[in-house]
């Protein structure tokens, strides 16, 4: 089985890993570590209730430096010999069924490491200041450790159970963070919401792994691809399907993407780190991860881009009608991971840079959350932008490091994503044909809107007048979080133009997903067209955001508007569709079971036993009675037996 | 060693019974006492057993009706001592969890109770049949411990239980009456069948050998394995034979909920995998279809109920009918690591659900009323309690990392590999599971907090020590399962080789050979 592995492995270099040396035989600290910040905070109670945030913190740095030290450790090897594997145990063993626990540090995988590790500490430090008058800071660091050691175990498995196992766990940290104020039945709501939606997503997943299993025998990344081309089409198209399920839910991409939204009821670190610089983005993790499926699947490919493009205009669509700060961020945040789900799907000339959006959109909006998340804090927690106004003057670096993660997002040409944006319209494009023609146009109507809403956002908050309730009186938030903000500020500028230029982070990913035939032209026919819409976006905005007044309370708006307000309409028909069915399906099969199954069978009990009296007596004398049942029915039995001659 | 195993509970459930009244502190003293010394030989028990040597370990025969071929034989293989353990480890912590529900007086749902001793040597007699059902490698000792066992439960329920205790208690008793009758005539067809074929014996040993299988005509093979089997999957209990048991659970103190849900009911599965499969392999597979159609209704049918139930005690019983259905689904699907995990889900589902039980046990014994809408908000006042009840709840819900997940995707994956729609409707059983445990939790968990609530205690430092050593093993099952599942494999093995079944190859191996 391992030599044929081998044999077939030899196409790409990255499917027989070497084993781990110095740091990165370690990888498993990366893990450990927090984990164990998460087991110490939530075993010791109000002990550590002190300096319990300390540790939390501590414990995500720790990470991010063994990251960072394996990191480069890794450049100091062969591009070939990148990809190394961590033995940690044996998980599962049964006949032919066995999985183990290892670890697969690769370009790809560290790539992750780092901005999970990175940006996570940050959010944790933020942290440190946001959360200092919450009575639950230490359960709150307990959950963040929880959630980066979940995702770090996602990127870093080498098989799809070990994904699995990070996938659901980064889907409880979720749960649990966002009903973290669980006594608000909203952000319980919510909290559910997003992990029963995510488990329609994990369903798909689930199954994609039996597929695999009974296709291939193994769940390894190694056999999986290395046999991949072996398997009929059908089969590989059905994997690649079943994985966008799963990728559909965590990502919250079109269908699956209700809860998303529902998820900003959660302290706002959380949707910095979670809802939007990392969880979210493990579905476009999953398809980089499984190119060598998607490679033989023109048709599951074609689903990918097909979702992406969808649910990045739905997102972009939604940001434009929200007053809530942080729902149209979500929105932004839907759209956003729509580009870099059409990305993967649009294959090699894709992976690069929809890794390389994933990082970018990390920093940036990472940032802006945080951003928010000081605006709430200067406005006593309102997320109202109707409210805000005429912020940039009193929290100059909130607006400062904002306003850089504002142009990165709408493409301002030298910011981050500028660079990594423009690459996926590029890339769609270059498909070709007329799904290339239709993708890449959408993507660009989708690059005008995001101009549109998020400078809608910008000035509705920090330019124009002040809009502020009376008792407001907002201030610049503390140095532990103002620092965080300004280190994301500087990713978001500089990031894309570090990964881009040269073509360096193609040439660093290509030992695991290949390498694009065409270096990337910084410069395309569409960047005119880009810019232009850019612009169109800004300039309505503009004038209806900044030239007119901002009414306090919302008008009351055309259908179109209400359509975008209401998310689309996806919640009326998920609820319609499926929770209304599914309560009166309960209740009748609750029914049935009562009078129906039940019924039966107490029905039977009296008509056997006369009256319920005499069910009563059987009670009272059962020892007799069972004991002449036993000797009847055994005779009878026995006869039968002597009868029929056996 | 496995004699000692019966002997000590039921020596200690006589010594309880006849001390005098009012020594009720003692009684529960010796009863804890008499649980762990169990406990604690069982461990030793499981440290020496070889998962590579005999299949049965620990063995003891000795005759006890000459006349009639039965012998007081007992072993233990993989799978047998797993369950063992389960049961010798859930026990102690039962009793430490029941330490005040016999002589708690008053309160809506706590009519006067019995004399607390019986209660606590009802338990003790409870564990040495449940010991004893699982080691019998005698089919007619088995079955003997298997109607036994009806005893002390039907006593808890009836005299310890709810205000509706007494129709659970016999409701339960007549639907186990009904499978053990069927059973024993089977048993007996079993003797009869040994005997034509010219060595009459109860032993499963002999039983299982190929001179006797082949002297069973498939259709006799067919009616007794009907009977074995209506008989295990009442006990287990696979739709459409679940009714008795949200009452029974429903009714019964927690801790014997724990018992009867957790560890009586995996003799119906452990049954199955045991004797339907060894016994009759050929009626078992053309049993099949209609097992699976079974399994893969009660997952989804006993899910759907779960989500639609008004009383946290009976919504528990409704997930356990979805959780059999995985377990016979895994052992039906006839692949190693179906049965494993089958096997596995025992162990894992004794301890979560137990946990569940017993935690919600301890909520309602506080509060008084077992109905999900008297709750709201108890994590603010009692963070403990709620923490465990997650930890629990989301181990029932399959969560990675937590041992259900192992076992459940075992059994998918094994399934997956012969039959594939069953599979992937069970799979849907992941998503409903989400929808019961987090829809009650939230109900009684979080929100602002009900002002029937407002006082309640968090965990005490007893109730603390019942349910950590529980957490702490679903939490390490669900890292390393390794100990568990080497246990189990090797019996595992022997059963698929008895019904002549292989595991499928995978498709592209199986291509590659026809090349």
């Amino acid at each position: 089985m391992t030599t044929m592995n081998a044999v077939l492995a030899a196409g790409g270099p990255e499917l027989h890993p070497q084993a781990a040396e110095g740091v990165q035989s370690v990888a498993w600290l990366l893990i450990a570590l927090p984990l164990a910040g998460a087991a110490i905070l939530l075993l010791s109670g109000r002990r550590t209730d002190k300096w319990g945030h300390l540790l939390g913190t501590a414990m995500s740095l720790g990470a991010f430096v063994v990251g960072v030290l394996a990191f480069f450790q890794m450049l100091g090897q062969h591009a070939d010999g990148r990809s190394r594997l961590v033995h940690l145990f044996p998980f599962i063993s049964a006949g032919s069924l066995k999985v183990d626990m290892n670890l697969l540090v690769d370009p790809l995988s560290i790539s992750f490491v780092l901005l999970i590790t990175g940006v996570g500490s940050l959010i944790h430090i933020y942290s440190i200041g946001y959360m200092s008058h919450d009575p639950d800071r230490r359960r709150f660091f307990a959950y963040l450790n929880l959630f980066v050691a979940a995702m770090l175990l996602l990127v870093l498995a080498d098989n799809y159970v070990g994904l699995y196992i990070g996938w659901e766990g980064v889907g409880l940290a979720s749960y649990l963070l966002i009903g973290f104020w669980q006594h608000k039945p909203s952000a319980a709501t919510a909290a559910k919401k997003a992990f029963i939606v995510n488990r329609v997503g994990d369903f798909g997943l689930s199954v994609a792994i039996m597929v695999m299993f009974a296709t291939f025998g193994s769940l390894s990344y190694q056999d999986v691809f290395g046999q991949a081309s072996q398997a009929s089409q059908g089969t590989i198209t059905a994997i690649g399907l079943l994985l966008l399920l799963g990728a559909c839910g965590k990502s919250a991409q079109l269908p699956l993407q209700s809860w998303l939204l529902d998820a900003m009821e959660g302290p706002t670190p959380v949707s910095a780190l979670i809802h939007a610089a990392t969880m979210v983005t493990a579905g476009v993790y999953l398809i980089v991860r499984s190119h060598a499926i998607y490679e033989l699947s023109p048709d599951a490919r074609l689903l990918v881009t097909i979702v992406g493009v969808a649910t990045l205009l739905a997102g972009a669509i939604i940001g434009c009608a929200k007053d809530d700060i942080k729902k149209a961020l979500a929105g932004s945040t839907m759209s956003q991971i729509g580009y870099m789900v059409l990305a993967a799907g649009l294959g090699r000339p894709g992976y690069v840079f929809a890794i390389a959006h994933l990082i970018a959109h990390g920093f940036f909006k990472a940032g802006m959350f945080l951003g928010a998340g000081s605006v709430m804090h200067a406005m006593n927690d309102d997320v109202n932008m109707r409210k805000f106004g005429g912020l940039r003057k009193v929290m100059p670096i909130t607006f400062a490091t904002f306003g850089l993660g504002y142009l990165a997002i709408i493409g301002f040409p030298g910011l981050s994503g500028w660079w990594t944006k423009d690459g996926i319209i590029d890339a769609a494009f270059e498909k070709g044909g007329t799904s290339g023609q239709i993708l890449g146009w959408l993507a660009l109507i989708g690059a005008g809107i995001t101009a549109y809403y998020m400078s809608r956002l910008m000035f509705m908050t920090f330019f124009g007048e002040p809009r502020w309730d009376e008792d407001v009186h907002p201030h610049e938030s503390p140095k532990v979080m103002t620092v965080p903000l300004i280190l994301l500020a500087i990713g978001s500028v500089a990031g894309g133009a570090f990964l881009i230029l040269g073509d360096r982070f193609a040439k660093f990913l290509a030992p695991v997903v290949g390498e694009p035939e065409a270096s990337h032209r910084l410069i395309t026919p569409y960047t005119a067209i880009v810019f232009a819409l850019m612009v169109v976006g800004v300039g309505l905005a503009y004038v209806q955001y900044l030239r007119r007044p901002v009414p306090r309370t919302a008008p009351a708006g055309n259908p179109a508007v209400t359509f975008a307000r209401k998310d689309l309409y996806g919640d009326a028909l998920n609820e319609s569709l499926l929770m209304r069915p599914g309560q009166w399906l309960t209740r009748l099969t609750v029914f049935f079971d009562n009078r129906g199954v039940d019924g039966v069978v107490n029905g039977l009990a009296a008509f056997i036993g006369g009256t319920s009296g005499r069910v009563r007596r059987v009670q009272t004398g059962f020892v007799r009675s069972y004991a002449l049942s036993m000797f009847v029915g055994a005779a009878l039995v026995v006869g039968a037996l002597f009868l029929v001659r056996i | 060693m496995l004699t000692a195993l019966i002997a000590i509970p039921a020596v200690g459930a006589l010594l309880v019974a006849l001390l005098p009244k009012g020594r009720d502190a003692l009684a529960k003293q010796v009863a804890l006492g008499v649980t762990l010394v169990v406990a604690v030989l069982s461990i030793v028990m499981a440290v020496q057993f070889d998962p590579n040597g005999k299949r049965f370990q620990f063995t003891e025969k000795y005759w006890w009706i000459k006349q009639f071929g039965v012998h007081y034989a007992v072993g233990v293989d993989g799978v047998a001592l797993v369950l063992i353990l389960l049961s010798t480890i859930l026990v102690p912590l039962v009793v430490l969890a029941s330490w005040n529900d016999a002589d708690r007086s008053g309160g809506v749902d706590a009519p006067p109770k019995r004399s607390v001793k019986t209660y606590f040597a009802l338990l003790l007699a409870l564990e040495a049949m449940m010991v004893g059902v699982f080691a019998a490698t005698d089919v007619f000792l088995f079955y003997v411990f298997f109607e036994a066992m009806l005893i002390p439960v039907y006593f808890i329920i009836g005299s310890y239980g709810g205000p509706q205790r007494s129709y659970a208690a016999v409701k339960f008793l007549l639907y186990s009456l009904f499978g053990g009758l069927l059973m024993l005539a089977a048993v007996i067809g079993l003797y009869v069948v040994s005997a034509n074929a010219g060595h009459g014996t109860f032993l499963f040993d002999e039983l299982r050998a190929p001179e006797i299988l082949h002297h069973i005509s498939p259709t006799t093979a067919k009616w007794l394995f009907l009977g074995f089997f209506i008989a295990f999957a009442i006990k287990a209990p696979l739709v459409p034979f679940h009714t008795w048991l949200p009452d029974a659970a429903g009714q019964a103190p927690a801790g014997a909920a724990v018992l009867i849900v957790g560890v009586l009911d995996k003799v119906g599965t452990f049954g199955m995998l045991r004797f339907c499969l060894e016994l009759f392999p050929g009626a078992s597979k053309w049993f099949t279809p209609v097992v699976l159609t079974l399994s893969v209704i009660g997952i989804v049918y006993g899910a759907v109920l779960a989500i639609g139930q008004v009383d946290i005690k009976r919504l528990i019983a409704y997930t356990s009918v979805s959780h059999f259905g995985f377990i016979t689904l895994g052992i039906f699907a006839m692949t190693s690591s179906g049965q494993s995990g089958a096997t596995l889900y025992m162990v894992n589902h004794g301890f979560s659900t137990g946990a569940l039980f017993l935690l919600a046990g301890f909520m309602i014994s506080r509060r008084g009323s077992a109905r999900i809408d008297a709750y709201g908000g108890v994590q603010k006042v009692a963070p403990l309690l709620a923490g465990t009840f997650l930890v629990a709840g989301l181990s029932g819900l399959s969560l990675p990392g937590l041992s259900s997940f192992v076992s459940e995707f075992m059994v998918l994956v094994g399934t997956f590999s012969r039959y594939k729609v069953p599979a992937v409707i069970a799979t849907v059983g992941i998503i409903l599971a989400a929808i019961y445990i987090l829809w009650m939790y939230q109900r009684t968990m979080n929100g602002p907090t009900a002002e029937a609530v407002k006082g309640m205690k968090d965990l005490s430092k007893r109730e603390l020590i019942v349910v950590a050593p529980i957490i702490a093993i679903i939490v390490a099952l669900g890292f390393y399962p390794k100990p568990v599942l080497d246990a189990i494999n090797p019996s595992v093995k022997q059963t698929l080789i008895q019904v002549h079944q292989q595991d499928p190859k995978p498709t592209v191996a199986e291509k590659g050979s026809h090349q």
